[in-house]
């Protein structure tokens, strides 16, 4: 990790999960997704601050962190990433504007780096909550947000986490979409890539 | 000998610098592989089940040797490990007891004469069930600083004619252990215990 990492992170769980079968059909390649969580303390914790500058930043740091950390969990080059998503759960002391600091200010531009493009929207979801609580990433292609194959949600959670005082930052990034697609829309050898939607 | 059907697999992987006191020097990494396969016994009675642990050998085998790999692939680093199962609503509890001897051979071939019996649990539950698995030292089931547990889970598995598998190692001791009792240091490795 940079020493010049703004977050007081507590601990890093990263998820890698593969699916190879689904209702007895194979699923070849499997489909693979993994999440990058950071357990970091709030620094606003317990107080109504105005400027969120200082969580802003943290977003930054983290969304180059825990994107190098999921796309090292799948073992791909970052460019190879076919969809992404965001999100981050507030212990109780803190606010959901806390959450909206991190992950919607600069956390961006850091996972376009490390992933090499990324012009669609990162589909975002946050909350407030105790530890253990279920948060669902939402995911999305990273380069045309409508390509209907890669909707998808993946749940993380950490039994010891948030505690009152700390925030979840969760990064998932996948390396293919559901496991058997066929609901139509379009697919990903369509897309057009100009701006983010198709 | 029915075959072992993989559904999905999951890998988890924390890596814990502090909980409160000082950040430690090296971070304590935890890892779970899980594996969520068909239970081949399913909806009725089976009397004779045990055929069914070399079938799942080779995959006792694979998954221990994920965990070694993602705990920067050298055995070495590995001192507490645990072993669970969560059986899917239309199986038992005894289907998941089928996992002692494919789970910790597994861990052992990889670490290479590990000498404490693997600490484990199970349950039978469905879908998003947790499941905390304790953690021990591997060589000496007694070292108080490691005793541990880490709980698992997935959302949409066990499916009730499923069976959830799961192999843990840890890289060392509790991020602050500090109540005394057997260190790692004074492991005698004898029998497994102290």
């Amino acid at each position: 990790m940079k020493a010049s990492m703004r977050a007081k992170i507590r601990k890093i769980t990263t998820f890698v999960e593969e699916t190879v079968t689904e209702m007895e059909q194979g699923v070849d390649p499997p489909t693979r997704r993994a999440a990058a969580v950071a357990v970091i303390e709030n620094p606003y914790a317990g107080q109504y601050v105005q400027d969120l500058s200082e969580l802003m930043a943290i977003g930054e740091d983290l969304g180059e962190l825990l994107t190098q950390r999921a796309v090292a969990a799948l073992g791909i080059a970052g460019p190879s990433a076919e969809s992404y998503g965001k999100a981050a759960a507030v212990g109780e002391n803190g606010e959901i504007e806390h959450a909206a600091a991190i992950l919607h200010p600069k956390l961006g531009t850091p996972v376009r780096r490390v992933l090499g493009k990324g012009a669609a929207l990162i589909p975002s979801s946050k909350k407030r909550g105790g530890p253990g609580l279920a948060l669902d990433i939402p995911l999305g292609h990273k380069d045309a947000a409508f390509v209907r194959s890669h909707f998808d949600g993946m749940e993380v959670r950490i039994s010891d986490a948030p505690r009152a005082n700390e925030i979840m930052v969760a990064i998932a990034v996948t390396d293919s979409g559901r496991p058997l697609p066929r609901v139509g829309g379009l697919t990903k050898d369509q897309i057009k890539g100009e701006d983010g939607l198709r | 000998m029915p075959e072992v059907q993989i559904r999905k697999r999951l890998l988890l992987v924390e890596e814990i610098f502090h909980e409160g006191g000082p950040v430690a020097d090296k971070p304590l990494r935890r890892a779970a592989a899980l594996a969520v396969i068909g239970n081949p016994y399913a909806g009725r009675y089976v009397e004779k089940i045990e055929g069914f642990m070399d079938d799942l050998k080779p995959l006792g085998l694979e998954m221990a040797r994920s965990l070694v790999t993602a705990l920067d692939g050298d055995p070495s680093v590995v001192e507490g490990y645990g072993k669970g199962a969560i059986i899917g609503s239309a199986g038992e509890l005894e289907h998941g007891a089928l996992w002692h001897v494919p789970g910790g051979y597994g861990m052992r071939e990889v670490l290479g004469g590990a000498k404490a019996i693997v600490a484990s649990t199970k349950k039978v539950g469905g879908p998003g069930t947790r499941l905390d698995i304790p953690i021990t030292h591997i060589n000496a089931s007694y070292v108080r600083s490691h005793f541990d547990a880490m709980e698992v889970g997935i959302a949409d598995a066990p499916r009730a004619d499923e069976i959830l598998l799961a192999l843990v190692m840890t890289t060392g001791a509790r991020i602050h252990a500090r109540v005394g009792g057997l260190k790692a240091s004074e492991v005698k490795g004898e029998d497994g215990l102290r």
